[in-house]
């Protein structure tokens, strides 16, 4: 064993983490750089060194050349004469594992006994197979007194290093961590949001007043995209290697790294306990499907408690959109607080998963013929899954909804001559819609109506919605956020029609009553205000940017405008402002406004390349509905403050406004002081150029406002007025 | 007040330009005959017939007689303003991009295009009419520059010339001995193509714009960034007032884009901008195409603009515009 001591070890490369900042505010004028000139240094990595190679560490051990050697102990101590037998019995037990190579096994022998030492090296043609060839022969039984103790060749040289003397680990001091909530105690109550325009990442306080306060600024901080968890308390964004969350209200410090390389697409469940991450790989095989994996990480620890991989074809079943044939987000999690269930579709049957076992709920999953269409309450565990018709039409199409775990059928409803189904949860799980397209007799076109059902109430009662013209489109719909009403835009042209209902009405709590419908809109998306009454009618894309901001209590239009060629509309959490943006690379000016939640335009901050906006979202409020009753009815006393504060800061932003200004019109006149200085000098040079000429500018300028005064005379009033206003 | 609008070009406008004394405007196209206008009414006085392909640019004497012209034809012609007959024609081997009269309206700066291998150049010629009736050899050639010169003008005293163009830098060069003086700062300057250059009234600063959709303003002398426009489209013509503190800016999409998205995307307005402040203060709706040209008349009640939709509109401000307070 001495002569292996000495043996060059593989290089252990510990990848010490760069600081990621260096990178960015290197502040290298790329202007100056000549390409030829740069020298990189040698080595396949530029002795950079990647994240990735802390992974690596352990593998490369194997490395050092006896990776493949096992070491069998216990063995029987023979005499020579049974040497042979030992070793061809070893040999078949261990040829059964791996190949071992010409001249691999040695068993040592005793030079004064003669006989063997009771051990044997056996080396194989792969670390793999000496891996297994230790794992399965390790207390193998050869009779009663000799059980193999096998090991790996280089695990002894592992197990040599450890100290003798035990010491105690050095325990270190408990450093808290950041406060990830600080962000919610800004003391004027403001909201936060990110943008990602060209490579650069930046998060900014929205103001009530005035233009948005920088909080942080990154340049690639993300290789794809950027996300806030549900509740706001992180930031994840996307590499390479894997995924990582930031956090904090202004330091946005490294939180946790998910490893899982090439990853696409996240998401976290609601509750932000858990993230799912998925990538897909191309196959070695081009005729196989793409292989996809997914993984389900702790949120906290960064562990992954559960691995899912396959082909994309297993994880395509049902939904709509996603990318490259799976519907995202195909785990979609149970509602509630606990995240406590999370389900996929699968072949005739809806897999639902325990997060606190990771596995499969009762180690089965959940039985339904044909199912194509899935989703779960946001608030309860109930499912609800949609069945399109089989058997030539002669069984009808189905939604159900399952209570989650007992299994249990709460409710269920047969639908004829169905050509598709959506579902449409209200945010606190109180009522469910289904838009049901159906087709008419002649099955050459559909029309549309909805199931509406009443989750909350004794047997869910269902009740069936049609439009006045059945034969109407239905281009958008959108439950009131906690609220009882929904908006639905109908119609087909260019100006369709948007009405809004209400699950109550005034006389009968258990009918639905139609509030009103405006005629000839251009709007083709619905956005609710997430406190409910507000609604903001947007038409997007192909109808260039209208938007119409809505009061539904009042049933009155609050303002009408325009953000040309807007994409997106996004509700602050609170309520109180909308950004509109337009994210398309290609448009012209890219870039988003900010409107008060009545449509008044607060700013404007244009951006080439602009990618995503996105508000950080805030936890539930943690008041009792009755203490924020409460609120609303004093609302006076306490928006007195806030009153004050904006009426300051006003004063103080015109007032540093005003002294910017001035010192901007100092500046300038400064400049042309200078500049007719000089010019004073060069007067005669001047005059020179021009031949002598008498007319030097200057004074030709004198005799024109003579010629001014004249003017003055013949009355051309408004004209010389404008000029003394403007000194 | 209600636009002029002038229908004289049956392609897009390249330049405009005022006399002296503002009764004058000239307007140049890629048609091949530059016209002359009543400012104040908009009634065609006559055109310069004679160039043989689009007009890029165009100067005329401090005394309102003679006028340069600088033609993709490969040549550079001096007209007498009045009658319309061509005095003199300098020919060159390569498309003539901007000319620009010298103080005292004895020496032009010319600019020619890379063409056929050939250099882009900066040419500085005798105009006067002795000198013409001699040679017609330039004093001066500088090279040098990669791309496309869109501008050159004269600074101070005719002491040194400024050129800007598609390398998205502007330069000061010694008009005496053709020598570079001064590069501007690349941390404060344009990143795209400089697609116009116009000095102010005395001559103390100038005003670029670029397709990198800002436009910038500069000290004649020291090149020094003075303000920065942010004009949230490619910038194609700029202006300064001779009379308030108030820069015009023009351009819009791209001329080849520009059918394929709504009008509205183009963002064909000239836009006003406060020169000190930097506020946009308003903005000048009408032309269905990028606006290529632009020209405040000297006595600053007025300007016009030139399109890719080959109008020019004279604008005479309404009493609102004095009033403007920023």
């Amino acid at each position: 064993m001495a002569q292996v001591v000495g043996l060059p070890q593989a290089p252990h490369i510990l990848a010490e983490e760069l600081p990621s900042e260096d990178r960015v505010q290197l502040n290298i004028d790329f202007s100056k750089v000549n390409l030829d000139e740069i020298v990189l240094p040698p080595g396949e990595d530029f002795g950079i060194k990647s994240d990735d190679e802390e992974e690596e560490e352990e593998v490369s051990e194997f490395d050092s050349g006896f990776g493949n050697v096992i070491v069998v102990d216990r063995l029987p101590v023979v005499a020579p004469e049974k040497y042979e037998k030992l070793e061809s019995v070893i040999r078949k037990i261990f040829g059964q594992m791996g190949t071992i190579r010409e001249h691999g096994l040695f068993m040592p022998v005793d030079p004064e006994t003669q006989k063997t030492k009771g051990y044997a090296f056996i080396e194989y043609n792969s670390p793999e197979e000496a891996q297994t060839a230790r794992d399965q022969a390790d207390n193998y039984k050869l009779d009663k007194a000799h059980i193999f103790a096998v090991n790996m060749f280089d695990d002894f040289d592992k197990y040599m290093k450890v100290p003798d003397q035990y010491t105690a680990p050095e325990v270190k001091a408990y450093t808290p961590g950041e406060n990830l909530l600080t962000w919610l105690t800004d003391e004027k109550g403001r909201d936060q949001f990110v943008i990602r325009f060209g490579s650069d990442t930046e998060v900014y306080w929205n103001e009530r007043l005035g233009k948005p306060e920088p909080v942080y600024h990154r340049a690639f901080w993300t290789e794809s995209f950027v996300q806030w968890s549900p509740l706001g308390t992180y930031l994840a964004t996307i590499h390479r290697q894997g995924a990582a969350v930031w956090g904090g209200s202004n330091t946005f410090n490294r939180i946790m790294r998910y490893i899982h390389p090439q990853v696409r697409l996240i998401d976290f469940s609601p509750s932000e306990k858990f993230l799912v991450t998925y990538s897909s790989h191309e196959p070695s095989n081009p005729r196989d499907t793409q292989k996809v994996v997914l993984n389900v990480f702790d949120v906290r620890t960064g562990k992954v408690l559960r691995e899912f991989k396959g082909s994309a074809d297993d994880y395509a079943t049902g939904g709509v959109g996603g990318v490259s044939g799976v519907s995202w987000p195909v785990f979609r999690w149970a509602g509630g607080k606990d995240d406590k269930y999370f389900a996929r579709i699968g072949k005739n049957a809806i897999s639902v998963y325990e997060t606190e076992t990771m596995g499969l709920l009762d180690k089965k999953s959940v039985k339904v013929d044909n199912v194509i269409d899935f989703s779960w309450s946001p608030t309860d565990s109930i499912l609800a899954c949609f069945v399109p018709e089989g058997n030539g039409g002669n069984q009808p199409a189905r939604v159900s909804l399952v209570q989650i775990p007992s299994r249990e059928e709460l409710r269920q409803k047969n639908l004829f001559s169905v050509s598709d189904c959506k579902m449409y949860w209200q945010s606190n799980g109180d009522y469910l819609a289904v838009k049901v397209d159906r087709y008419t007799k002649t099955k050459k076109s559909t029309y549309t109506g909805f199931e509406l059902f009443r989750i909350k109430e004794r047997d869910i009662p269902i009740e069936v919605l049609e439009l006045e013209n059945k034969n109407e489109k239905i281009i958008a719909f959108a439950w009131e956020p906690k609220g009882h009403r929904f908006a639905i835009i109908h119609g087909d042209g260019p100006k369709p029609d948007i009405s809004f209902y209400s699950m109550k009405s005034p006389h009968n709590v258990g009918r639905v009553t139609k509030l009103t419908t405006l005629k000839g809109k251009q709007a083709n998306a619905l956005y609710w205000s997430p406190i409910g009454r507000y609604i903001v009618l947007a038409g997007l894309k192909s109808f260039n940017g209208q938007l119409e901001f809505y009061n539904v209590d009042e049933l009155e239009s609050m303002a009408s405008a325009e953000h040309f060629m807007a994409t997106d509309v996004d509700w602050d959490p609170t309520g109180r402002f909308v950004a509109t943006s337009i994210t398309a690379v290609h448009q012209m000016d890219s870039g988003f406004n900010m409107w008060s939640f009545n449509g008044k335009l607060l700013y404007r901050i244009p951006r080439e390349r602009f990618f995503q906006f996105l508000w950080r979202p805030r936890p539930p409020s943690l008041l009792s509905p009755e203490k924020e009753e409460e609120i609303a009815k004093n609302l006076k006393k306490y928006s007195k403050k806030y009153e004050i504060d904006d009426a300051e800061s006003s004063q103080l932003l015109s007032a540093a406004d005003m002294e910017n200004r001035r010192k901007l019109q100092d500046e300038w006149k400064a400049y042309v002081a200078e500049w007719k200085r000089l010019q004073e000098e060069e007067r005669l040079l001047r005059r020179e150029l021009c031949d002598g000429e008498a007319s030097d500018e200057e004074e030709e300028l004198e005799a024109e406002e003579v010629e001014i005064e004249e003017i003055l005379n013949i009355e051309e009033e408004p004209v010389s007025f404008g000029f003394e206003q403007l000194d | 007040m209600r636009p002029i609008l002038l229908k004289g070009h049956e392609r897009p406008l390249t330049f405009l330009k005022y006399n002296r004394d503002g009764d004058l405007l000239f307007s140049c196209a890629k048609d091949h005959t530059p016209n002359v206008w009543y400012s104040h009414n908009g009634e065609r006085i006559g055109t310069y017939k004679g160039h043989n392909g689009a007009v890029w640019c165009c100067d005329v004497t401090r005394d309102s007689r003679r006028l340069i012209t600088g033609s993709a034809d490969q040549t550079v012609k001096i007209w007498d303003v009045e009658t319309g007959i061509q005095v003199h024609s300098f020919a060159f081997g390569s498309p003539a991009r901007a000319v620009d009269f010298a103080l005292g309206d004895k020496l032009a700066v010319i600019t020619t295009d890379p063409f056929m291998g050939a250099p882009s150049a900066i040419h500085v010629k005798r105009v006067d009419s002795e000198s013409l009736r001699d040679s017609s050899e330039s004093l001066r050639i500088i090279t040098g520059i990669q791309g496309r010169i869109n501008r050159a003008v004269w600074g101070p005293l005719n002491k040194t010339i400024i050129s800007a163009g598609e390398d998205a830098t502007i330069r000061i060069w010694d008009a005496q001995t053709g020598k570079l003086i001064k590069e501007n700062d690349p941390e404060a300057g344009h990143t795209k193509n400089i697609t116009s250059l116009s000095k102010s009234a005395d001559g103390s600063h100038f005003i670029t714009g670029s397709s990198d959709k800002t436009a910038k303003l500069w000290d004649i002398r020291t090149l020094k960034l003075l303000k920065t426009y942010a004009a949230e489209r490619p910038v194609n013509a700029v202006a300064i007032s001779p009379v308030f503190d108030h820069v015009v800016v023009g351009g819009g999409q791209e001329a080849s884009q520009v059918t394929t998205s709504d009008r509205r995307a183009g963002k064909f307005e000239a836009t006003f901008y406060h020169k000190i402040l930097q506020e946009e203060i308003g903005g000048v709706k009408g032309h269905f195409g990028p606006i290529n040209a632009l020209a405040f008349n000297p006595d600053g009640r007025g300007f016009s603009s030139g399109g890719e939709d080959g109008y020019v509109r004279i604008h005479h401000f309404d009493a609102d515009y004095f009033n403007i307070k920023v």
